[in-house]
């Protein structure tokens, strides 16, 4: 085979592996994914789908019984509904109530249940660089 | 001190704007002088800036909480330690470090190359200037680190106890110093591209930084990794959270273009695949800052909603717009002056290893910022999990090690059968074998595992039969000791023999990674004390629970720890003792009452290792507190109620209150949940890291005199024949 046609055939090859990839990389990830949900859009979540839930522990909602945690998230800007949350699991050393929370959740009755180990508090003072208004 | 340190952001921006012109105008005009005074603005700049820095500071030593940084970072009961490095915890005095580091590291540069580069460095300093106008502005104009208070506190919020770390406390030096050192090959780069001066000068003159950046920037990762797996109490040191891949993403094309160049200087190839991957790596590492500073994407770490994120938008967008259009219109003279020869050589091993490691980035990028890619094309924000990381990164990280292995056996241009054989049978021979025993004694449950290990095994053994070569090689001509043999190849090839180093480590690193993942054994039970739970080859008894008041150097109560006292038996071995315990901070919330205060501020948790080449084990403990709520209820109404107290029998009181509380939860311990991981080879992570970074300071150290002097014809023949017989 002369060079150029070597070279030519290398690059499709190289070319057609990359597509393939950049294909799986992309289904699997639509597929894979939770999709980003704060408790005010959580109304009408599906029952075994898993969701990224964000929002902020509301005040007063957190009980716990050894490793059983069960409390209530509400909207990042505070107020509005809240969703009731079952976590098995311990919680990280930030968690507290009024703090952000990320945490993956599958509706579970009335409630939702957090998937373990998905449980993620924000850090709290590092670079809070919320404008005071 | 604070106008002082204002003024000294003013200077310095004005500094950069003046070194940006006099740099162009020289350059343009072929005026030297100007050339050197914008070279000088760039001296001045980092003399300007170590002033700002020093205020600052001072300001964090003295405690000076009329600063208002001081007063919401730091205070009175933080260690000294940790109040001088509380500077960089602030989104202002991180930028402040960014800067700094960019101008100390621009001025060596453009120090060592002020006889050189003549047409390249005038556009070089004008870029880094420009990066330092930048972030000037930002600290001038939007976040400045001298604000102050008109009423100063008579005591700061404190450092976040989180961050109570020395590693957390050194690897934001380490990681801006990876993130600024790659902006002096990106400036350079662009200065080759708008000079048309694309051979291999300027990656010759900026090698030494493109390598510490790469270093440090992966030891600013590794100290991270550290810090979660001793501090966050969750037990992992990798979550893939977009700070944490922030980072990585520059680092993985940073490694890319440390291999690739080599192809450069070497046959003259991939010229456009090498400026790219630079302008690429400083483009990410701006993004890494973006990631961090804009609060884009949902992090463990709040940045909050920062107004950082459109101008550092904006800079990111003319990096790559500018870096386009410089590669496009240069695409002529960057035409590569040899072809690929054969697959089967060591430009395509290097061209394959390129391809995995921007492969890899690509699967970082693209699961990183895939909240906003599904927002975009779906409207609907999703993001993906560790398992979808874990799926793509376990292949390709699978192949780079094998390519490690692959790499500096394999000849360049063309290896012939004969080449093959005489490289490959050695470290083949070792992975096969290790394969085989492995899977003789049972470690099947893990194909990703098992062929990490066998892909290791080959890589050691690459390496082993390469130094053993060199060795004999050197004994030929020299007769030394195998010892002296060995430690006069690698003097006189510091660059080779640190990257088998580099590789060497990053084969026990991803051995350690491998195990630690497939064979890691995990629980999170409810103890009382006398309670024992078995796990691995351990068994672990809760003793006894543990409290104490901790006072800071000046007396005051700094925190309250809870703990656990445990007895820990491996096999019939002898008993050990650990203690993991929780630190609780107090609050600065005026509305806690003051016992409750202690127990609603901030918690970190300390965990009991026991480390071993083998393997971890790992435990920390969640005191319940319920218990003592209604105490902590009813110490807070007693205090409510004695108003008349002094200052210091309020400090006296509170102190005997809380030792009372703290006697309370060991008198009468409620039961304790812990958190018990035993995980094979963590320690190698370590070890291979630690190999990792002396490899790349073999790599970076000057080479003497003696190993820059050419070999002799006779010598050369002397190992010619040496090699034959090998």
């Amino acid at each position: 085979m002369d060079p150029a046609r070597k070279r030519k055939t290398r690059l499709v090859v190289a070319l057609t592996c990359a597509l393939l990839l950049a294909v799986a990389l992309v289904y699997t990830s639509f597929s894979a994914a939770s999709e980003a949900r704060q408790p005010s859009q959580l109304a009408a979540a599906e029952p075994g789908k898993t969701y990224q839930l964000t929002g902020k522990v509301a005040a007063g909602s957190w009980r716990h019984e050894g490793t059983v945690h069960t409390f209530r998230v509400e909207d990042r800007k505070g107020g509005g509904p809240s969703v009731p949350v079952r976590y098995v699991g311990q919680v990280p050393d930030p968690f507290r109530e009024g703090r952000e929370i990320v945490i993956d959740v599958r509706r579970q009755g009335a409630g939702f249940e957090g998937q373990p180990d998905t449980l993620v508090t924000k850090c709290p003072s590092k670079f809070t660089a919320e404008p005071k208004t | 001190m604070a106008l002082a340190g204002s003024t000294c952001l003013a200077a310095a921006l004005a500094i950069c704007l003046y070194g940006i012109g006099a740099s162009l105008y020289g350059a343009r005009a072929r005026r030297r002088d100007f050339v050197a005074s914008g070279r000088r603005a760039v001296y001045a700049l980092a003399g300007m800036l170590v002033v700002a820095m020093g205020i600052l500071q001072m300001a964090f030593v003295r405690s000076d909480f009329s600063f208002e940084l001081v007063s919401s970072h730091s205070s009175t009961t933080t260690p000294l330690f940790y109040r001088v490095t509380a500077v960089w915890s602030s989104q202002e005095g991180s930028l402040l470090l960014w800067v700094l580091l960019l101008a100390l590291w621009s001025s060596a540069i453009l120090f060592l190359t002020r006889r050189r580069l003549r047409e390249v460095a005038p556009y070089a300093a004008a870029v880094l200037l420009g990066f330092g106008a930048f972030f000037c502005a930002l600290l001038v104009f939007l976040e400045s680190p001298f604000t102050t208070l008109a009423a100063p506190p008579a005591e700061g919020a404190g450092l976040n106890p989180l961050l109570r770390h020395p590693s957390m406390m050194i690897h934001p030096p380490m990681l801006y110093s990876g993130y600024t050192l790659f902006a002096v090959p990106f400036a350079f780069a662009v200065g080759a591209l708008i000079t048309r001066r694309l051979g291999s000068e300027w990656i010759r003159s900026t090698r030494p930084f493109t390598l510490a950046a790469w270093l440090f920037l992966g030891m600013g990762i590794m100290l991270g990794a550290r810090w979660s797996y001793m501090e966050l109490g969750w037990g992992g040191y990798w979550a893939w959270d977009p700070v944490e891949n922030a980072s990585l993403m520059p680092w993985l094309t940073g490694t890319a273009f440390l291999h690739s160049v080599m192809i450069q200087e070497k046959r003259g190839m991939l010229k456009v695949w090498n400026v790219s991957l630079v302008l690429a790596t400083g483009v990410l590492a701006i993004l890494g800052t973006f990631l961090v500073r804009s609060g884009i994407l949902e992090s463990i770490h709040a940045f909050g909603a920062s107004t950082l994120g459109i101008p550092f938008l904006v800079l990111i967008v003319v990096m790559i717009g500018g870096s386009i259009a410089l590669v496009a219109s240069r695409a002529e003279r960057l035409r590569s002056e040899h072809r690929l020869d054969s697959l089967l050589s060591r430009e395509a091993a290097f061209l394959l290893n390129n391809l995995v490691l921007v492969g890899l980035c690509f699967v970082v990028f693209w699961g990183t910022f895939f909240p906003l890619i599904s927002e975009a094309l779906t409207g609907q924000e999703a993001s993906v999990g560790p398992p979808w990381f874990n799926r793509y990164i376990t292949p390709l990280a699978l192949v780079l090690v094998l390519l490690s292995g692959i790499g500096p056996l394999i000849a360049w241009r063309r290896a012939t059968a004969a080449n093959l054989r005489r490289n490959f049978a050695v470290p083949t021979g070792a992975a096969v074998s290790v394969l085989v025993a492995l899977v003789a004694v049972g470690v099947t449950s893990s194909l990703g595992a098992l062929l990490m290990f066998s892909f290791a095994a080959f890589v050691f053994g690459a390496l082993g039969q390469e130094l053993w070569r060199g060795v004999r090689a050197r004994r030929a001509m020299s007769q030394d000791s195998v010892p002296a043999a060995l430690l006069a190849l690698v003097r006189r090839n510091r660059r080779r023999y640190g990257g088998y180093l580099v590789h060497a480590g990053v084969a026990v690193m991803f051995v350690g990674v491998a195990a630690s993942s497939a064979f890691q054994d995990q629980r999170l039970v409810e103890l009382r004390p006398g309670q024992t739970e078995r796990i691995g080859d351990y068994a672990l008894t809760y003793e006894r629970p543990t409290s104490r008041l901790v006072a800071a150097s000046n007396g005051r109560l700094e925190r309250i720890d809870l703990g656990a006292r445990l007895r820990l038996r491996h096999d019939d071995g002898p008993v050990q003792t650990l203690t993991t315990f929780k630190s609780y901070f107090p609050s600065t919330d005026p509305s806690l009452g003051p016992i409750s205060r202690f127990f609603e501020g901030e918690a970190t948790s300390e965990v009991a290792l026991r480390a071993g080449i083998t393997q971890d084990l790992w435990a920390a403990v969640a005191p319940d507190i319920g218990r003592l709520r209604p105490r902590i209820d009813e110490g807070d109404q007693v205090f409510a109620t004695a108003r008349e107290l002094s200052d210091d029998d309020h400090e006296a009181f509170l102190a005997q209150a809380l030792a009372g509380l703290s006697r309370s939860y060991t008198d009468d311990p409620p039961p304790a949940t812990f958190r018990f991981i035993a995980s094979p080879l963590v320690t190698w992570i370590w070890l291979g890291a630690l190999l990792v970074f002396a490899g790349g300071a073999t790599a970076l150290w000057p080479a003497g005199a003696r190993a820059r002097r050419p070999a002799t014809a006779a010598g050369l023949a002397r190992v010619a024949r040496e090699l034959e017989r090998a």
